[in-house]
Protein backbone atom coordinates (compact mmCIF):
# COMPACT_ATOMS: atom_id res chain seq x y z
CA UNK A 1 0.00 0.00 0.00
CA UNK A 2 1.15 3.49 -1.08
CA UNK A 3 2.68 5.62 1.92
CA UNK A 4 1.11 8.75 3.55
CA UNK A 5 2.69 12.00 4.88
CA UNK A 6 1.43 14.39 7.19
CA UNK A 7 2.73 17.50 5.18
CA UNK A 8 1.16 20.85 6.26
CA UNK A 9 -0.14 21.50 9.74
CA UNK A 10 -2.00 24.63 12.24
CA UNK A 11 -3.88 24.83 15.02
CA UNK A 12 -5.94 27.69 16.71
CA UNK A 13 -5.93 27.06 20.35
CA UNK A 14 -6.58 29.63 24.00
CA UNK A 15 -2.49 30.11 23.24
CA UNK A 16 -3.38 31.63 20.02
CA UNK A 17 -3.48 31.02 16.52
CA UNK A 18 -0.94 29.49 14.29
CA UNK A 19 1.74 26.31 15.52
CA UNK A 20 4.83 28.69 15.73
CA UNK A 21 3.05 30.54 18.53
CA UNK A 22 2.00 27.49 20.36
CA UNK A 23 4.78 25.66 20.11
CA UNK A 24 6.96 28.71 22.22
CA UNK A 25 4.02 28.85 24.72
CA UNK A 26 4.41 25.15 25.27
CA UNK A 27 8.50 25.29 25.24
CA UNK A 28 8.13 28.13 27.56
CA UNK A 29 5.44 25.86 29.41
CA UNK A 30 2.67 28.68 29.56
CA UNK A 31 -0.69 27.83 29.43
CA UNK A 32 -4.02 29.02 27.91
CA UNK A 33 -6.56 27.47 30.54
CA UNK A 34 -7.67 30.00 32.76
CA UNK A 35 -10.46 30.71 35.20
CA UNK A 36 -13.82 31.65 33.44
CA UNK A 37 -16.08 33.47 35.74
CA UNK A 38 -19.27 32.45 33.75
CA UNK A 39 -20.95 30.10 30.98
CA UNK A 40 -24.09 29.79 30.57
CA UNK A 41 -25.26 28.66 33.93
CA UNK A 42 -21.77 27.56 34.66
CA UNK A 43 -19.27 29.74 36.89
CA UNK A 44 -16.20 29.61 38.49
CA UNK A 45 -13.98 26.65 36.56
CA UNK A 46 -10.51 26.72 34.77
CA UNK A 47 -10.89 26.06 30.92
CA UNK A 48 -9.04 26.81 27.95
CA UNK A 49 -11.18 29.23 25.89
CA UNK A 50 -10.37 31.12 22.61
CA UNK A 51 -10.32 34.93 22.60
CA UNK A 52 -13.68 35.46 20.91
CA UNK A 53 -11.88 39.17 19.42
CA UNK A 54 -9.02 36.53 18.16
CA UNK A 55 -11.80 34.89 16.08
CA UNK A 56 -13.10 37.98 14.62
CA UNK A 57 -10.41 39.28 13.98
CA UNK A 58 -9.05 36.24 11.90
CA UNK A 59 -12.49 36.29 9.85
CA UNK A 60 -12.10 40.06 9.27
CA UNK A 61 -8.51 39.19 7.79
CA UNK A 62 -10.10 37.09 5.48
CA UNK A 63 -12.14 39.93 4.22
CA UNK A 64 -15.65 37.29 4.06
CA UNK A 65 -17.30 38.91 6.88
CA UNK A 66 -20.09 39.13 5.13
CA UNK A 67 -20.92 36.06 4.73
CA UNK A 68 -22.21 34.61 8.31
CA UNK A 69 -20.68 31.48 9.64
CA UNK A 70 -20.86 30.53 13.65
CA UNK A 71 -18.10 30.66 15.86
CA UNK A 72 -17.61 26.76 15.61
CA UNK A 73 -16.93 27.27 11.52
CA UNK A 74 -15.20 30.64 12.12
CA UNK A 75 -12.66 28.52 14.08
CA UNK A 76 -12.12 25.66 11.70
CA UNK A 77 -11.68 28.11 8.86
CA UNK A 78 -9.43 30.13 10.51
CA UNK A 79 -7.38 27.26 11.10
CA UNK A 80 -7.73 25.84 7.70
CA UNK A 81 -6.96 29.12 5.53
CA UNK A 82 -3.20 28.83 5.93
CA UNK A 83 -2.60 25.15 4.67
CA UNK A 84 -5.47 25.06 1.80
CA UNK A 85 -4.39 25.23 -1.38
CA UNK A 86 -7.60 25.99 -3.36
CA UNK A 87 -6.19 25.90 -6.44
CA UNK A 88 -4.92 22.36 -6.35
CA UNK A 89 -8.57 20.95 -5.07
CA UNK A 90 -9.44 18.07 -7.01
CA UNK A 91 -12.02 15.17 -7.40
CA UNK A 92 -9.33 13.52 -5.18
CA UNK A 93 -9.30 15.58 -2.25
CA UNK A 94 -10.72 14.04 0.78
CA UNK A 95 -11.77 16.54 3.33
CA UNK A 96 -12.40 15.23 6.72
CA UNK A 97 -14.25 16.86 9.71
CA UNK A 98 -13.24 15.53 13.28
CA UNK A 99 -15.65 16.88 16.09
CA UNK A 100 -17.73 15.65 18.66
CA UNK A 101 -20.33 18.17 18.98
CA UNK A 102 -19.59 20.88 15.98
CA UNK A 103 -22.64 23.75 16.31
CA UNK A 104 -24.33 22.31 19.47
CA UNK A 105 -24.29 26.02 21.01
CA UNK A 106 -27.10 26.84 18.66
CA UNK A 107 -29.27 24.44 20.80
CA UNK A 108 -29.37 26.96 23.57
CA UNK A 109 -29.96 29.36 21.29
CA UNK A 110 -33.43 27.27 19.91
CA UNK A 111 -31.79 26.69 16.45
CA UNK A 112 -31.97 22.85 15.83
CA UNK A 113 -30.99 23.04 12.47
CA UNK A 114 -27.99 25.00 12.69
CA UNK A 115 -26.33 22.41 15.16
CA UNK A 116 -26.46 19.96 12.38
CA UNK A 117 -22.75 19.21 11.85
CA UNK A 118 -23.18 17.97 8.61
CA UNK A 119 -24.17 21.09 7.33
CA UNK A 120 -20.94 22.89 9.24
CA UNK A 121 -19.08 21.07 7.67
CA UNK A 122 -20.74 21.56 4.15
CA UNK A 123 -20.43 24.95 4.62
CA UNK A 124 -16.95 24.89 5.05
CA UNK A 125 -15.96 22.82 2.57
CA UNK A 126 -17.94 24.96 0.48
CA UNK A 127 -16.12 28.10 1.68
CA UNK A 128 -12.44 26.74 0.41
CA UNK A 129 -14.11 24.92 -2.79
CA UNK A 130 -13.73 21.20 -1.76
CA UNK A 131 -15.78 19.49 -4.09
CA UNK A 132 -16.11 15.97 -2.72
CA UNK A 133 -18.71 15.11 0.23
CA UNK A 134 -17.10 15.98 3.71
CA UNK A 135 -16.31 13.13 6.01
CA UNK A 136 -17.35 13.84 9.62
CA UNK A 137 -15.85 11.58 12.09
CA UNK A 138 -17.55 11.45 15.44
CA UNK A 139 -16.20 9.10 17.64
CA UNK A 140 -15.52 10.73 20.89
CA UNK A 141 -12.51 11.89 22.40
CA UNK A 142 -10.39 9.60 19.75
CA UNK A 143 -12.05 11.33 16.88
CA UNK A 144 -8.92 13.85 16.48
CA UNK A 145 -6.54 11.16 14.92
CA UNK A 146 -9.04 8.82 14.07
CA UNK A 147 -9.66 11.41 11.51
CA UNK A 148 -5.93 10.90 10.34
CA UNK A 149 -6.11 7.38 10.20
CA UNK A 150 -9.51 7.42 8.07
CA UNK A 151 -7.79 9.94 5.24
CA UNK A 152 -4.99 7.69 5.60
CA UNK A 153 -6.87 4.47 5.04
CA UNK A 154 -8.95 6.32 2.19
CA UNK A 155 -5.74 7.35 0.54
CA UNK A 156 -4.43 4.46 0.77
CA UNK A 157 -7.23 2.96 -1.10
CA UNK A 158 -6.87 5.18 -3.67
CA UNK A 159 -10.28 7.17 -3.35
CA UNK A 160 -8.62 9.84 -2.47
CA UNK A 161 -4.86 11.38 -3.47
CA UNK A 162 -4.81 13.88 -0.57
CA UNK A 163 -6.96 15.09 2.12
CA UNK A 164 -7.61 17.92 4.33
CA UNK A 165 -7.83 17.10 7.87
CA UNK A 166 -9.62 19.35 10.25
CA UNK A 167 -10.68 18.68 14.14
CA UNK A 168 -12.55 21.54 16.05
CA UNK A 169 -14.77 21.98 19.46
CA UNK A 170 -15.93 24.36 21.70
CA UNK A 171 -16.16 25.01 24.79
CA UNK A 172 -20.09 25.14 25.60
CA UNK A 173 -22.09 25.35 28.74
CA UNK A 174 -23.27 21.69 27.43
CA UNK A 175 -20.14 19.83 27.13
CA UNK A 176 -19.08 21.48 30.42
CA UNK A 177 -22.38 20.89 32.27
CA UNK A 178 -22.24 17.56 31.23
CA UNK A 179 -18.61 16.98 32.52
CA UNK A 180 -19.55 18.49 35.54
CA UNK A 181 -22.44 15.77 36.21
CA UNK A 182 -19.80 13.20 36.15
CA UNK A 183 -18.17 14.67 38.77
CA UNK A 184 -14.98 14.41 36.46
CA UNK A 185 -14.38 17.89 36.49
CA UNK A 186 -10.85 19.47 38.16
CA UNK A 187 -11.40 22.44 40.91
CA UNK A 188 -7.56 23.37 39.37
CA UNK A 189 -6.26 23.23 36.59
CA UNK A 190 -5.71 19.91 35.74
CA UNK A 191 -2.61 17.67 36.39
CA UNK A 192 -2.27 14.44 33.95
CA UNK A 193 -0.32 11.45 36.14
CA UNK A 194 -0.15 12.99 39.06
CA UNK A 195 -0.81 11.72 42.56
CA UNK A 196 -3.15 15.15 43.44
CA UNK A 197 -5.10 14.91 39.86
CA UNK A 198 -8.40 16.34 40.67
CA UNK A 199 -9.86 15.59 36.83
CA UNK A 200 -10.32 17.30 33.38
CA UNK A 201 -9.99 20.72 32.33
CA UNK A 202 -11.90 21.43 29.30
CA UNK A 203 -11.06 23.63 26.67
CA UNK A 204 -11.79 24.52 22.96
CA UNK A 205 -9.48 24.53 19.57
CA UNK A 206 -9.33 23.34 16.20
CA UNK A 207 -5.81 21.93 14.43
CA UNK A 208 -5.56 20.90 11.09
CA UNK A 209 -3.54 18.71 8.62
CA UNK A 210 -2.99 18.31 5.05
CA UNK A 211 -1.99 14.18 4.17
CA UNK A 212 -0.28 13.52 0.59
CA UNK A 213 1.64 10.95 -1.10
CA UNK A 214 4.49 12.92 -1.47
CA UNK A 215 7.36 13.33 1.29
CA UNK A 216 9.80 16.62 1.76
CA UNK A 217 12.76 15.81 3.25
CA UNK A 218 13.12 17.83 6.66
CA UNK A 219 9.25 18.36 6.66
CA UNK A 220 6.95 15.41 6.08
CA UNK A 221 5.70 12.86 8.82
CA UNK A 222 5.11 9.54 7.74
CA UNK A 223 1.75 7.82 9.53
CA UNK A 224 3.68 4.96 9.30
CA UNK A 225 1.14 2.75 11.88
CA UNK A 226 -2.45 3.46 13.42
CA UNK A 227 -5.50 1.36 14.86
CA UNK A 228 -8.68 2.42 16.95
CA UNK A 229 -9.59 -0.74 19.11
CA UNK A 230 -12.36 -0.69 21.29
CA UNK A 231 -12.67 -2.04 25.16
CA UNK A 232 -15.73 -3.15 24.92
CA UNK A 233 -15.95 -2.75 28.50
CA UNK A 234 -18.05 0.11 29.59
CA UNK A 235 -19.99 2.81 27.87
CA UNK A 236 -18.38 6.18 30.05
CA UNK A 237 -15.02 4.33 31.94
CA UNK A 238 -11.77 2.91 30.03
CA UNK A 239 -10.46 -1.23 30.82
CA UNK A 240 -9.18 -1.12 33.86
CA UNK A 241 -6.19 -3.35 32.03
CA UNK A 242 -5.77 -1.18 29.14
CA UNK A 243 -7.39 -3.75 26.74
CA UNK A 244 -8.44 -1.28 23.95
CA UNK A 245 -5.74 0.95 24.29
CA UNK A 246 -2.91 -1.94 24.52
CA UNK A 247 -4.31 -3.83 21.47
CA UNK A 248 -4.40 -0.17 19.46
CA UNK A 249 -0.82 0.30 20.44
CA UNK A 250 -0.17 -3.45 19.25
CA UNK A 251 -2.13 -2.98 15.52
CA UNK A 252 -0.15 0.06 15.11
CA UNK A 253 3.38 -0.96 15.79
CA UNK A 254 2.42 -4.27 13.84
CA UNK A 255 1.69 -2.11 10.85
CA UNK A 256 4.36 0.06 11.52
CA UNK A 257 6.82 -2.73 11.48
CA UNK A 258 8.42 -0.79 14.48
CA UNK A 259 9.27 -2.47 17.51
CA UNK A 260 8.21 -0.91 21.15
CA UNK A 261 12.12 -0.04 21.55
CA UNK A 262 12.24 2.17 18.53
CA UNK A 263 9.52 4.15 19.91
CA UNK A 264 11.16 7.60 21.00
CA UNK A 265 8.58 9.18 22.77
CA UNK A 266 4.82 8.93 23.56
CA UNK A 267 2.22 11.87 23.27
CA UNK A 268 -0.52 10.40 25.51
CA UNK A 269 -4.15 11.26 26.25
CA UNK A 270 -3.45 12.12 29.96
CA UNK A 271 -6.98 13.63 31.11
CA UNK A 272 -6.19 13.70 34.49
CA UNK A 273 -9.10 11.97 35.77
CA UNK A 274 -8.22 8.94 37.90
CA UNK A 275 -9.09 6.09 35.73
CA UNK A 276 -7.85 7.36 32.94
CA UNK A 277 -4.55 8.29 33.65
CA UNK A 278 -4.55 4.81 35.43
CA UNK A 279 -5.20 2.82 32.69
CA UNK A 280 -2.96 4.09 29.83
CA UNK A 281 -0.10 4.12 32.47
CA UNK A 282 -1.43 0.15 32.79
CA UNK A 283 -1.51 -0.17 28.98
CA UNK A 284 2.09 1.42 28.43
CA UNK A 285 3.60 -0.85 30.86
CA UNK A 286 2.11 -3.53 29.72
CA UNK A 287 3.91 -2.80 26.24
CA UNK A 288 7.18 -2.36 27.69
CA UNK A 289 6.80 1.60 26.96
CA UNK A 290 6.12 3.00 30.56
CA UNK A 291 10.22 4.06 30.40
CA UNK A 292 9.98 6.29 27.55
CA UNK A 293 9.48 10.10 27.91
CA UNK A 294 5.85 10.65 28.11
CA UNK A 295 3.41 13.41 28.46
CA UNK A 296 0.23 14.99 27.63
CA UNK A 297 -0.75 18.34 26.88
CA UNK A 298 -3.64 18.84 28.50
CA UNK A 299 -1.76 21.39 31.21
CA UNK A 300 -1.48 23.52 27.90
CA UNK A 301 -5.14 23.42 26.51
CA UNK A 302 -7.10 21.39 28.41
CA UNK A 303 -9.00 18.66 26.89
CA UNK A 304 -10.15 20.12 23.53
CA UNK A 305 -12.48 17.01 23.09
CA UNK A 306 -12.69 16.23 18.94
CA UNK A 307 -9.99 18.78 18.23
CA UNK A 308 -7.52 17.22 21.00
CA UNK A 309 -6.09 14.54 19.05
CA UNK A 310 -5.39 16.33 16.25
CA UNK A 311 -4.19 19.60 17.88
CA UNK A 312 -1.41 17.35 19.97
CA UNK A 313 0.07 15.45 17.25
CA UNK A 314 0.38 18.91 15.78
CA UNK A 315 2.44 20.10 19.04
CA UNK A 316 3.93 16.33 18.70
CA UNK A 317 5.33 16.99 15.52
CA UNK A 318 6.89 20.24 16.46
CA UNK A 319 8.87 18.40 19.09
CA UNK A 320 10.13 16.03 16.94
CA UNK A 321 11.00 18.47 14.45
CA UNK A 322 12.94 20.16 17.24
CA UNK A 323 14.46 17.14 18.73
CA UNK A 324 12.84 18.58 21.93
CA UNK A 325 10.71 16.93 24.21
CA UNK A 326 7.10 18.00 25.57
CA UNK A 327 6.98 19.25 29.57
CA UNK A 328 3.77 17.40 30.96
CA UNK A 329 2.68 20.95 32.46
CA UNK A 330 0.84 19.88 35.69
CA UNK A 331 2.66 16.72 36.64
CA UNK A 332 4.66 16.80 40.15
CA UNK A 333 4.27 13.33 41.77
CA UNK A 334 3.80 9.64 40.32
CA UNK A 335 0.46 9.42 40.44
CA UNK A 336 -0.48 6.09 38.36
CA UNK A 337 0.47 2.29 39.99
CA UNK A 338 2.84 1.70 37.36
CA UNK A 339 6.28 3.77 36.76
CA UNK A 340 5.71 5.51 33.92
CA UNK A 341 8.86 8.35 32.69
CA UNK A 342 6.52 11.59 32.32
CA UNK A 343 8.43 13.99 30.88
CA UNK A 344 8.92 17.55 33.44
CA UNK A 345 12.16 19.24 32.32
CA UNK A 346 13.02 20.19 28.53
CA UNK A 347 15.42 17.86 27.54
CA UNK A 348 16.97 17.80 23.64
CA UNK A 349 17.38 14.59 22.48
CA UNK A 350 16.76 12.61 19.00
CA UNK A 351 13.10 12.14 18.24
CA UNK A 352 12.55 10.12 14.81
CA UNK A 353 9.33 7.80 15.88
CA UNK A 354 6.33 9.06 18.31
CA UNK A 355 3.73 7.40 19.52
CA UNK A 356 0.29 9.42 19.82
CA UNK A 357 -2.26 7.81 21.81
CA UNK A 358 -6.43 9.02 22.62
CA UNK A 359 -9.02 7.00 24.59
CA UNK A 360 -12.46 8.00 25.02
CA UNK A 361 -16.37 7.58 26.21
CA UNK A 362 -17.31 4.47 24.92
CA UNK A 363 -14.13 2.45 25.71
CA UNK A 364 -12.42 4.16 22.37
CA UNK A 365 -9.16 4.05 21.51
CA UNK A 366 -6.82 5.31 18.83
CA UNK A 367 -3.17 4.81 18.43
CA UNK A 368 -0.76 6.60 15.76
CA UNK A 369 2.93 6.28 14.98
CA UNK A 370 4.64 8.74 12.99
CA UNK A 371 8.37 8.79 11.34
CA UNK A 372 10.24 11.89 11.18
CA UNK A 373 11.55 12.39 7.19
CA UNK B 1 -4.21 -1.13 -6.01
CA UNK B 2 -5.92 -4.74 -6.66
CA UNK B 3 -9.04 -4.73 -4.32
CA UNK B 4 -10.11 -8.44 -3.49
CA UNK B 5 -13.83 -9.24 -3.59
CA UNK B 6 -15.74 -9.51 -0.23
CA UNK B 7 -19.19 -10.72 0.28
CA UNK B 8 -22.39 -9.37 2.07
CA UNK B 9 -23.18 -12.42 4.40
CA UNK B 10 -25.97 -11.29 6.60
CA UNK B 11 -28.31 -7.78 6.67
CA UNK B 12 -30.82 -6.42 8.83
CA UNK B 13 -33.47 -3.12 8.49
CA UNK B 14 -35.60 -1.82 10.87
CA UNK B 15 -37.76 0.81 8.54
CA UNK B 16 -41.46 2.07 8.62
CA UNK B 17 -42.67 -0.39 11.63
CA UNK B 18 -40.83 -3.55 10.20
CA UNK B 19 -37.69 -5.65 10.75
CA UNK B 20 -36.42 -7.45 8.24
CA UNK B 21 -33.66 -10.00 8.44
CA UNK B 22 -32.42 -10.61 4.59
CA UNK B 23 -35.28 -9.93 3.31
CA UNK B 24 -37.83 -11.27 5.45
CA UNK B 25 -39.79 -9.52 7.52
CA UNK B 26 -39.65 -10.78 11.13
CA UNK B 27 -41.37 -8.39 13.08
CA UNK B 28 -44.14 -5.97 11.81
CA UNK B 29 -45.25 -2.92 14.32
CA UNK B 30 -48.75 -3.70 15.75
CA UNK B 31 -50.99 -0.70 16.55
CA UNK B 32 -49.84 2.20 18.82
CA UNK B 33 -46.28 0.07 17.96
CA UNK B 34 -46.29 1.82 14.59
CA UNK B 35 -45.81 5.62 16.65
CA UNK B 36 -43.00 4.62 19.20
CA UNK B 37 -40.35 2.66 18.18
CA UNK B 38 -40.04 2.03 21.93
CA UNK B 39 -42.63 -0.36 22.05
CA UNK B 40 -41.28 -2.15 19.04
CA UNK B 41 -37.70 -2.36 20.06
CA UNK B 42 -39.40 -3.95 23.39
CA UNK B 43 -41.29 -6.54 21.98
CA UNK B 44 -38.21 -7.47 20.23
CA UNK B 45 -36.69 -7.53 22.54
CA UNK B 46 -39.22 -9.43 24.87
CA UNK B 47 -39.76 -12.05 22.20
CA UNK B 48 -36.02 -12.78 21.14
CA UNK B 49 -35.59 -13.36 25.28
CA UNK B 50 -32.00 -11.07 24.97
CA UNK B 51 -32.42 -10.90 28.60
CA UNK B 52 -29.60 -7.92 28.72
CA UNK B 53 -31.42 -5.05 31.19
CA UNK B 54 -28.93 -2.64 30.16
CA UNK B 55 -31.12 -2.68 27.16
CA UNK B 56 -33.45 -0.69 28.99
CA UNK B 57 -30.81 2.14 30.32
CA UNK B 58 -29.78 3.01 27.01
CA UNK B 59 -31.28 5.68 24.66
CA UNK B 60 -33.00 5.32 21.79
CA UNK B 61 -30.31 5.40 19.10
CA UNK B 62 -28.84 2.75 20.80
CA UNK B 63 -31.62 0.21 21.57
CA UNK B 64 -31.95 0.61 17.71
CA UNK B 65 -28.06 -0.38 17.21
CA UNK B 66 -28.46 -2.89 19.74
CA UNK B 67 -31.55 -4.59 18.10
CA UNK B 68 -29.99 -4.54 14.88
CA UNK B 69 -26.72 -5.83 16.17
CA UNK B 70 -28.49 -9.07 17.46
CA UNK B 71 -29.84 -9.84 13.87
CA UNK B 72 -26.82 -10.01 11.90
CA UNK B 73 -24.28 -11.23 15.09
CA UNK B 74 -25.53 -14.32 15.70
CA UNK B 75 -23.67 -15.41 18.57
CA UNK B 76 -24.56 -13.43 21.33
CA UNK B 77 -22.67 -12.99 24.94
CA UNK B 78 -19.73 -14.85 23.65
CA UNK B 79 -17.38 -16.12 26.43
CA UNK B 80 -14.17 -15.21 24.65
CA UNK B 81 -13.62 -11.57 23.50
CA UNK B 82 -13.36 -11.73 19.78
CA UNK B 83 -10.85 -9.39 18.05
CA UNK B 84 -12.03 -9.99 14.34
CA UNK B 85 -15.08 -8.24 14.05
CA UNK B 86 -14.97 -4.41 13.18
CA UNK B 87 -18.37 -2.13 13.43
CA UNK B 88 -18.36 0.78 11.27
CA UNK B 89 -21.81 2.86 11.83
CA UNK B 90 -22.59 6.33 10.36
CA UNK B 91 -26.08 8.58 10.43
CA UNK B 92 -27.18 12.02 10.08
CA UNK B 93 -28.41 13.35 13.45
CA UNK B 94 -25.34 12.15 15.34
CA UNK B 95 -27.23 11.84 19.06
CA UNK B 96 -29.32 15.04 18.67
CA UNK B 97 -32.32 12.69 19.86
CA UNK B 98 -30.66 12.85 23.18
CA UNK B 99 -29.14 16.14 22.89
CA UNK B 100 -32.00 17.98 22.97
CA UNK B 101 -32.34 16.24 26.32
CA UNK B 102 -29.41 16.99 27.79
CA UNK B 103 -29.84 20.40 26.47
CA UNK B 104 -33.02 20.93 28.05
CA UNK B 105 -31.96 20.12 31.58
CA UNK B 106 -29.25 23.18 31.81
CA UNK B 107 -31.56 25.47 29.84
CA UNK B 108 -33.28 26.92 33.24
CA UNK B 109 -30.80 27.95 36.25
CA UNK B 110 -33.95 26.99 38.07
CA UNK B 111 -34.25 23.71 36.97
CA UNK B 112 -30.92 22.62 36.50
CA UNK B 113 -30.45 19.09 36.56
CA UNK B 114 -27.61 17.58 34.01
CA UNK B 115 -27.51 13.72 34.36
CA UNK B 116 -24.54 11.57 33.50
CA UNK B 117 -26.88 9.16 32.54
CA UNK B 118 -28.40 11.26 29.76
CA UNK B 119 -24.96 13.35 28.97
CA UNK B 120 -23.35 9.91 28.18
CA UNK B 121 -25.64 9.37 25.48
CA UNK B 122 -24.85 12.66 23.37
CA UNK B 123 -22.14 10.67 21.81
CA UNK B 124 -23.31 9.05 18.69
CA UNK B 125 -20.18 6.75 19.21
CA UNK B 126 -21.70 5.02 22.80
CA UNK B 127 -24.25 2.74 20.45
CA UNK B 128 -20.67 1.18 19.03
CA UNK B 129 -20.00 0.37 22.38
CA UNK B 130 -23.10 -1.12 23.78
CA UNK B 131 -23.06 -3.25 21.18
CA UNK B 132 -19.03 -4.00 21.42
CA UNK B 133 -19.61 -4.72 25.24
CA UNK B 134 -23.07 -6.83 24.49
CA UNK B 135 -21.10 -8.85 21.63
CA UNK B 136 -17.22 -8.65 23.31
CA UNK B 137 -16.17 -7.04 20.13
CA UNK B 138 -12.41 -6.32 20.78
CA UNK B 139 -12.24 -4.68 17.51
CA UNK B 140 -12.08 -1.32 14.89
CA UNK B 141 -14.62 0.98 15.97
CA UNK B 142 -15.24 4.21 13.90
CA UNK B 143 -19.04 6.22 13.98
CA UNK B 144 -19.34 8.73 11.20
CA UNK B 145 -21.61 10.91 9.54
CA UNK B 146 -23.00 12.07 6.40
CA UNK B 147 -26.35 13.49 4.94
CA UNK B 148 -27.22 10.13 3.66
CA UNK B 149 -25.03 6.50 3.54
CA UNK B 150 -21.66 7.73 2.09
CA UNK B 151 -22.17 4.07 0.18
CA UNK B 152 -18.21 4.64 -1.46
CA UNK B 153 -16.82 5.96 1.49
CA UNK B 154 -17.81 3.18 3.46
CA UNK B 155 -17.30 0.64 0.89
CA UNK B 156 -13.65 1.74 1.47
CA UNK B 157 -13.24 1.58 4.84
CA UNK B 158 -14.61 -1.84 5.05
CA UNK B 159 -12.66 -3.16 2.63
CA UNK B 160 -9.05 -1.74 4.14
CA UNK B 161 -9.95 -3.47 7.10
CA UNK B 162 -10.41 -6.98 5.48
CA UNK B 163 -7.89 -6.83 3.38
CA UNK B 164 -5.18 -5.93 6.07
CA UNK B 165 -6.62 -8.49 8.13
CA UNK B 166 -7.20 -6.09 10.69
CA UNK B 167 -10.67 -7.47 10.60
CA UNK B 168 -12.42 -11.01 9.53
CA UNK B 169 -15.79 -9.66 9.69
CA UNK B 170 -17.04 -6.01 9.63
CA UNK B 171 -20.29 -5.16 10.57
CA UNK B 172 -21.63 -1.63 8.88
CA UNK B 173 -24.40 0.46 8.04
CA UNK B 174 -26.78 3.20 9.41
CA UNK B 175 -28.69 3.88 12.31
CA UNK B 176 -30.43 7.04 12.66
CA UNK B 177 -32.96 7.85 15.83
CA UNK B 178 -34.77 11.67 16.14
CA UNK B 179 -38.08 12.67 17.35
CA UNK B 180 -39.41 9.43 16.61
CA UNK B 181 -38.06 9.14 13.26
CA UNK B 182 -35.64 6.39 12.15
CA UNK B 183 -34.05 4.00 10.23
CA UNK B 184 -31.62 1.12 10.34
CA UNK B 185 -29.53 -0.88 8.03
CA UNK B 186 -26.81 -3.50 9.28
CA UNK B 187 -24.61 -5.63 7.23
CA UNK B 188 -22.17 -8.05 7.84
CA UNK B 189 -19.09 -8.37 5.47
CA UNK B 190 -16.53 -11.52 4.92
CA UNK B 191 -14.58 -13.24 2.86
CA UNK B 192 -17.29 -15.86 1.87
CA UNK B 193 -20.75 -15.44 0.71
CA UNK B 194 -23.04 -14.95 -2.11
CA UNK B 195 -23.13 -11.23 -2.65
CA UNK B 196 -20.59 -9.62 -3.46
CA UNK B 197 -19.53 -6.27 -1.42
CA UNK B 198 -20.15 -3.75 -4.30
CA UNK B 199 -21.12 -0.23 -3.80
CA UNK B 200 -24.60 -1.16 -6.37
CA UNK B 201 -25.06 -4.04 -3.69
CA UNK B 202 -24.98 -2.07 -0.50
CA UNK B 203 -27.22 0.57 -2.67
CA UNK B 204 -29.78 -1.99 -2.73
CA UNK B 205 -29.85 -2.69 0.61
CA UNK B 206 -31.09 0.82 1.71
Amino acid sequence: MRKVYINKAECFSSIGLGQSQNWKAIQQQQSGIRKIDQLGCMTDFYAGQIADAWLVEQVEALGREKVSFTRFERLLISTLTPIVSRETITAKTAFVVSTTKGNIAALAEGKVEESDINQAAQRVADFFGLTTQPIVVCNACVSGILAIAVAKRLIQMEQFDEAYVVAGDELTPFVVSGFASFQAMSEEPCKPFDANRKGVTLGEAAAAVYLSTTAVEGESFEIIGEASIADANHISGPSRTGEGLFLSIQQALNEAQVTADQIDCICAHGTATAYNDEMEAIAFDRLGLAHKPIHSQKGYFGHTLGAAGLLEVVMLMQSMRHNELIVSKGFEQLGVSRTVNITTAKESQPLQIALKTASGFGGSNTALILSKK
Amino acid sequence: MKEETFYITDYCTIKAGKLVVNGEVIFTAQAEESADLALFLKRIYKEKTMEYPKFFKMDMLSKLAFIGAEMVLKSAAMEQPSYDTALFLSNSTSSLDTDLKHSASIADPEAFYPSPAVFVYTLANICLAEISIRHRLQGENAFFMAPTYDTAMMHNYATYALQTKRAATVVCGWVDYLNGAYELVLYRVEKHGQVPHTIENIKHLF
